[in-house]
């Protein structure tokens, strides 16, 4: 699956080139999601990862470039069109983002309450799906406070598929969880991808966990991909950054130190006042 | 030569900054009055912001008015007294409550207690991701978390300014009447005379009205506005306090002027 046919994908960005002020943060991306895979972008921190996910969201607009979701350019979207494709997407955040104020139940029921006119006898059946669905029907009374970072993790993925979206995305969804949480959340993006005939997309830097269940990576590095094929074929990758990268070199393409000026002359004009 | 140009860029950046977030704030308010259809239409949103605003405001508002009227009758009936005017020190009490602290000190205290929390809480919303998680549920923050609140605010201030100013003449009576030996009937029946509704009652309510305004203008757009962080939800906060309490001062200042210009009260 080296180069997904664009007939077959859901998401594609064009030369996608994007910054903050001066700071270029995409460089050129070409990217192609294909239909009910699961696709994972990688990178190390502040590599533009997250970006991505937001260009396709529509949270954040392209400088130069196309996004385009099920065959609609983000861009030209207007605000309603935008609000009509972002129903259809769905997005659990690095630390779920659950609405601290509102039970478990509730967070699950909140976009089903926003987006239809369901009967409430139609909406709790729902929910009670959807947590059974992550293993969380016994913590649909408790509040987001409550939970382990884990469950609220699932807890925010039942939110997130509650309107059988075509398209699932996962900003860092392993991140801060103990083996056994993130075995499980692994699991269920695999698991409900293929059963709600999903796509997915995954930004993470978890590369031994995202390995097992994505069936194509992207390397993210400085703002463009450096490399990108099925796990398989990239264990034995001779790309820098992707030897680098998993196998967890603490120098490399993404040197150890931060740049700097020459460390002698730092200590020789600290030495002379 | 340097000095003087660096002084007067920082002094340019420093005003250019201030006139882009006036700029932006504006927008934002406008975005705020075109989305507010939904907390009319669903009406238990601005419902539940109103308990949290407006009824949780109630304890502070109401002690706050009572301790105010009875220290205001306490001073003034010595002063009065020197003039043989001590049955007046009910006009007195409802004058300065109605007219003027019962909108200000009530506005303070709103800013306070209420504005501070809205802020904190949007602002933490924001920081949480959980405003973004709305947005890509395809549901409008805006709509659905800042005009609820800001309505609920701009509805709160003018009820809590009138129970401020209620409870403050409670106060009064209670020392005016119960413990200085004032006659009840003169309390109350120069009190009703010297009231004018219009250029007391009503003005007092307009200034409530426009200091919840402001206090919820500023406190719905700190937090919004508030960096993703510990420390900017902080800032953010007590920007909130302070950038109220001078908006109420100074707009106590122009409403009075514009109110009472002329008019011999």
């Amino acid at each position: 699956m080296t180069s997904p046919s664009a007939d077959t994908d859901l998401v594609t960005l064009r030369d996608v080139n994007f910054g903050y002020s001066r700071r270029p943060v995409l460089r050129g991306v070409d990217l192609s999601v294909p239909k009910g895979k699961v696709v994972a972008i990688m990178g190390g921190s502040g590599s533009g990862k997250t970006t991505i996910l937001r260009l396709i969201g529509g949270q954040l607009r392209a400088q130069t470039g196309e996004v385009r979701v099920a065959g609609a350019d983000i861009a030209q979207l207007d605000s309603n069109g935008l609000f009509r494709m972002r129903r259809r997407m769905g997005m659990l955040f690095q630390f779920g983002a659950l609405f601290t104020d509102i039970s478990v139940y509730d967070n699950v029921a909140f976009p089903l309450r926003e987006h239809t006119s369901l009967p409430d006898e139609i909406i709790n059946d729902l929910v009670i799906m959807k947590l059974e669905a992550v293993g969380l029907r016994g913590a649909a009374r408790m509040r987001p406070a409550e939970l382990s970072g884990g469950m609220a993790r699932r807890v925010a993925l039942a939110r997130t598929i509650a309107l059988d979206p075509m398209l699932i995305m996962y900003d860092e969804p392993f991140a801060g969880l103990d083996p056994i949480s993130l075995a499980v959340i692994g699991d269920l993006i695999r698991r409900l991808n293929d059963a709600l005939g999903a796509t997915s997309i995954i930004v993470t830097h978890d590369v031994f966990e995202s390995m097992k269940i994505v069936d194509h990576i992207y390397f993210v590095a400085d703002g463009r991909i450096v490399a990108q094929g099925a796990p398989g074929e990239l264990r034995g990758s001779s790309v820098p950054f992707v030897h680098q990268f998993l196998n967890g070199e603490t120098d490399g393409p993404v040197p150890f130190h931060y740049p700097a000026a020459s460390f002698q002359s730092e200590l020789m004009e600290a030495a002379h006042g | 030569m340097d000095e003087v140009a660096r002084l007067l860029r920082r002094l340019g950046a420093g005003v250019i900054d201030r006139i882009w977030r006036l700029g932006y704030a504006s927008r934002f308010m406008a975005m705020v009055l075109r989305d507010s259809t939904m907390a009319f239409r669903r009406f238990s949103l601005t419902m539940r912001e109103l308990y949290f605003a407006g009824v949780l405001s109630l304890v502070i508002v109401g002690v706050s008015g009572l301790f105010v009227g009875m220290v205001l009758a306490l001073q003034g009936f010595e002063t009065l007294q020197n003039f043989g005017a001590a049955e007046a020190v009910g006009v007195l009490v409802a004058t300065s409550l109605v007219k003027e602290l019962g909108p200000v000190v009530a506005g303070l205290l709103f800013a306070s207690r209420a504005g501070s929390a809205i802020t904190a809480e949007i602002g933490l919303m924001k920081t949480t991701e959980q405003l973004s998680a709305m947005e890509m549920m395809a549901v409008n923050p805006i709509a659905r978390v800042v005009a609820p609140r800001f309505w609920a605010g701009v509805i709160s201030m003018p009820l809590l300014a009138a129970i401020f100013s209620v409870m403050g003449v409670f106060g009064g009576w209670i020392v005016a009447v119960k413990l200085l030996g004032v006659d009840n009937g003169t309390f109350w029946s120069q009190m009703q005379a010297q009231i004018d509704f219009r250029l007391g009652i009503v003005n007092g309510i307009i200034k409530s009205a426009v200091f919840g305004v402001a206090i919820t203008a500023i406190a719905v757009f700190e937090g919004y506005d508030a960096p993703p962080t510990a420390e900017g939800v902080a800032s953010a906060t007590t920007r909130t306090v302070v950038a109220s309490a001078l908006a109420v001062l100074a707009l106590d200042f122009v409403l009075t002027v514009f109110m009472f210009r002329g008019t011999g009260l």
